[in-house]
C-alpha cells in the first residue's frame, strides 16, 4: 500500500518551468489548474497553495521597480575562452529562445522613489549560471552603487558558476566578493533577495551576505545541490532540506517574504536603512 | 619505497627497482656492474624527462591527487619552526580538514593556513579527506584576521577536492562561510600568498585562496568542478573524466594562460611525491621571495592592488 501513502512531491529543480505559458497552468505545488491571466495578476503565485512559480528578470523588474530599468553594460557579451565544446552554440540558442543576452540584467531603477542599483538574475538563461559576463556585470553594478552612493538590490536565482568557462567562472566569485568588500567599507546598503533556486557559486559569493537577506517562500537555497549531497552521504534528504524555511531556522536568512509583499518590504527596509520618513 | 604507483609512472618505478637490485647485487658480490648501472640511470633520467614533460591533463589530475604527495603538515616540518597549531572557530567546533597556526619562517612570523588530507585511513576519516565544513573556513578567517591585526603576513596552502557537501555543512551555512571568507580576506591589510599544492577544488579552495600572489605547483590543478563532476553533468558518464579534464583547462600552464595565477612552482623531476624535501625547498624559496618583496608594504596599496587583480579576471567581448 505504499502508493497509497505517497505524497505529492515538488518536481526536481531542472524540470520546473520558468514563467508558464499557455491559457491554463497546472500548479507545480498542489496540482491546481490555474487560469494564466489570473496567475499573472497574482504575480505567478498559486492562489490555492501559495506556490511561487519561477519567474524571470523581466517579471521581477515589473514587480519591484517603480518604472523602467535604466539598463547598463549591455555591450559586454559572452565569448568562449576555453573553446568548450558546444558552448558558443548553446549561448546563441539560449539568447534567441529567451530574448536575453545573459543570465543577469543590471542597471539603475527606483523602488518606492528610492534610487537603487539593481541586478536581477534569470534562471532561464543556462540555469542562471555565472560566467565572466555575469560576474563582470554584477561587479560593475556593485561599484556603481558605491560611486553613486545608492543602495544595491540583487535578486538571485542561479545554479552556480558556469562550468563552460571553467576556472574563470570560479574567479567571478572572487571578483564579486571583492567588490562587496568595497561596498561594505563604503557603508552602502545591500539587500539580497533569494529566489528559487539560488545555490553553489552564486550563493557562496554575493547572494548569501547581504546586509539584509530576504527569501521567497519555498526557494531552494544552499551550497551543494541536493543530488550531490544524496550521492555523497548515500541517504535520502529530509523533507524541506535546503528550503527557505530551513535556512531561516538555521540562521542564514533574515526573513521570508511572499512575492506580493516583496516590493513593500524592500521599500520599508530602504526607508529604515536610509533613515528616511 | 613508493606505496602507490600511477600507470604512467610504472616504467620509471620498474627501472628504478632494477637499478636498486643491481646496486645491491654489486655490493654483495663485489661485481663490476658500474657501467651497466650508469647506463640504466641515464636511461631512467631520460624516461623521467620524457614521461613528465608529456603528461596530459588527466594525468596531471591524478598526480595532483597522488596519495603520497606532500601535505601541509609535511611542508610545515620542512620549513616552519616554532609552529603552534590553533584550533576552532569559536562558534561551533574545530575542523581538522583545515590546519591553521602560527610559526616562524626563517625568523619571520607568519600565519599558516591550509587544507590537510589524511595519510592513513583513520586520519583520512578524521580529516574528512581534506573537505572542510563551514567551521573550517571560519577558523581560517579567524586566524587570518588575527594575523592582520598584528601586521603578520599570511601564507595559505590549497589542497582540497572541495568543500564538503553534507547535511551538517548546509545546516551551518557552507555557502555563507565561503562567501564571507572571500569578502573579508579581500581587504585584509597584510600580504597574503597562496600556494596551490595539490587539488584546487572550486569554492572549497577559493575560500582560502584570495591573495596578493597566487602560485601553483607544476602538477597541481585548480578547477571550478572536478573532471568527474563535469563528465557526469555533460555526458552523464563519470568515466569520461579524461575528456572533461582536457575541456576544463585546469593545469598550471592553462591557469597561467588564463591569467588566474601569478606563477608556477616547478617540482622535482617525477613530481613532489617522489622528492618531498626537494619540493619543500622550492616552495620555501617562493615564500622567502614573497616575504622579502612585501616587507615594506603599504596596506592601502596592497589591498587596492589585490582588489584590482580580481576585478580584472574573466574573459568577455566588449567593454
Amino acid at each position: 500500500m505504499k502508493w497509497f501513502r505517497r505524497k505529492r512531491k515538488l518536481k526536481p529543480p531542472e524540470e520546473r518551468k520558468i514563467v508558464p505559458d499557455g491559457l491554463w497552468q497546472k500548479c507545480e505545488g498542489c496540482g491546481e489548474i490555474l487560469y494564466r491571466k489570473e496567475l499573472e495578476r497574482d504575480l505567478f503565485v498559486c492562489k490555492k497553495c501559495g506556490y511561487h512559480f519561477r519567474i524571470g528578470s523581466k517579471e521581477y523588474i515589473k514587480i519591484l521597480l517603480d518604472g523602467e530599468l535604466k539598463e547598463q553594460d549591455t555591450t559586454i557579451t559572452t565569448t568562449d575562452p576555453l573553446h568548450f565544446d558546444g558552448y558558443v552554440k548553446q549561448i546563441k540558442e539560449t539568447q534567441e529562445k529567451k530574448g536575453l543576452k545573459e543570465a543577469v540584467v543590471t542597471g539603475e531603477g527606483e523602488i518606492g522613489g528610492f534610487e537603487v542599483e539593481f541586478a536581477v538574475m534569470d534562471f532561464g538563461f543556462r540555469g542562471g549560471s555565472m560566467g565572466s559576463v555575469v560576474g563582470e556585470k554584477v561587479k560593475r553594478a556593485i561599484l556603481r552603487a558605491i560611486e553613486k552612493k545608492i543602495p544595491l538590490v540583487i535578486v538571485s536565482s542561479s545554479g552556480g558558476a558556469r562550468m563552460q568557462e571553467g576556472i574563470l567562472s570560479l574567479m567571478q566569485m572572487a571578483k564579486t566578493g571583492s567588490a562587496l568588500a568595497e561596498l561594505e567599507k563604503a557603508r552602502i546598503p545591500y539587500i539580497s533577495i533569494l529566489t528559487d533556486p539560488t545555490t553553489a557559486g552564486v550563493m557562496a559569493s554575493y547572494s548569501s551576505i547581504g546586509d539584509i537577506v530576504i527569501s521567497e517562500p519555498g526557494a531552494l537555497l544552499g551550497f551543494a545541490g541536493p543530488r550531490v549531497i544524496e550521492q555523497t552521504i548515500k541517504q535520502k534528504l529530509p523533507e524541506g532540506f535546503q528550503r527557505a524555511k530551513f535556512l531561516l531556522e538555521h540562521g542564514f536568512v533574515d526573513t521570508i517574504v511572499d512575492r506580493k509583499e516583496l516590493r513593500d518590504t524592500v521599500i520599508t527596509i530602504l526607508r529604515f536603512l536610509l533613515q528616511k520618513k | 619505497m613508493l606505496g602507490f604507483v600511477l600507470d604512467f609512472e610504472r616504467p620509471i618505478v620498474e627501472l628504478e627497482k632494477k637499478i636498486e637490485e643491481l646496486k645491491m647485487l654489486a655490493d654483495s658480490e663485489h661485481l663490476e656492474v658500474k657501467d651497466e648501472i650508469q647506463r640504466l640511470e641515464k636511461k631512467a633520467n631520460h624516461l623521467r624527462k620524457n614521461i613528465y614533460s608529456r603528461l596530459n591533463r588527466w594525468q596531471r589530475v591524478r598526480l595532483a591527487r597522488h596519495p603520497d604527495r606532500p601535505y601541509l603538515l609535511d611542508y610545515i616540518k620542512y620549513f616552519i619552526t616554532d609552529f603552534i597549531e590553533l584550533h576552532g572557530d569559536r562558534l561551533f567546533a574545530d575542523d581538522p580538514s583545515i590546519v591553521a597556526g602560527i610559526g616562524k619562517f626563517r625568523d619571520r612570523s607568519i600565519v599558516i593556513i591550509g587544507h590537510q588530507k589524511g595519510r592513513t585511513t583513520k586520519e583520512k576519516i578524521r580529516r574528512n579527506f581534506g573537505m572542510p565544513h563551514p567551521e573550517g573556513y571560519r577558523k581560517a578567517l579567524r586566524i587570518m584576521k588575527m594575523g592582520a591585526k598584528f601586521g603578520i603576513p599570511i601564507v595559505t596552502f590549497v589542497d582540497t577536492s572541495g568543500a564538503y557537501p553534507g547535511i551538517g555543512a548546509e545546516e551551518r551555512g557552507q555557502a555563507e562561510a565561503i562567501a564571507r571568507n572571500i569578502k573579508e580576506i579581500a581587504t585584509l591589510p597584510v600580504p597574503i600568498l597562496t600556494i596551490i599544492t595539490g587539488e584546487g577544488g572550486s569554492g572549497g579552495a577559493l575560500a582560502i585562496a584570495i591573495a596578493d600572489r597566487i602560485l601553483i605547483m607544476e602538477n597541481a590543478i585548480y578547477s571550478v568542478i572536478s573532471p568527474e563532476g563535469c563528465a557526469s553533468i555533460l555526458w552523464r558518464d563519470a568515466s569520461k573524466s579524461s575528456k572533461a579534464a582536457e575541456a576544463l583547462k585546469l593545469t598550471a600552464n592553462d591557469l597561467l594562460d588564463l591569467k588566474v595565477i601569478d606563477g608556477i612552482i616547478s617540482e622535482p623531476l617525477g613530481g613532489a611525491h617522489r622528492n618531498k624535501e626537494g619540493a619543500a625547498a622550492l616552495i620555501a624559496e617562493e615564500i622567502d621571495r614573497f616575504l622579502k618583496e612585501t616587507e615594506d608594504f603599504d596596506a592601502n596599496e596592497l589591498v587596492r592592488e589585490r582588489l584590482n587583480k580580481f576585478y580584472k579576471m574573466g574573459i568577455f567581448n566588449g567593454n
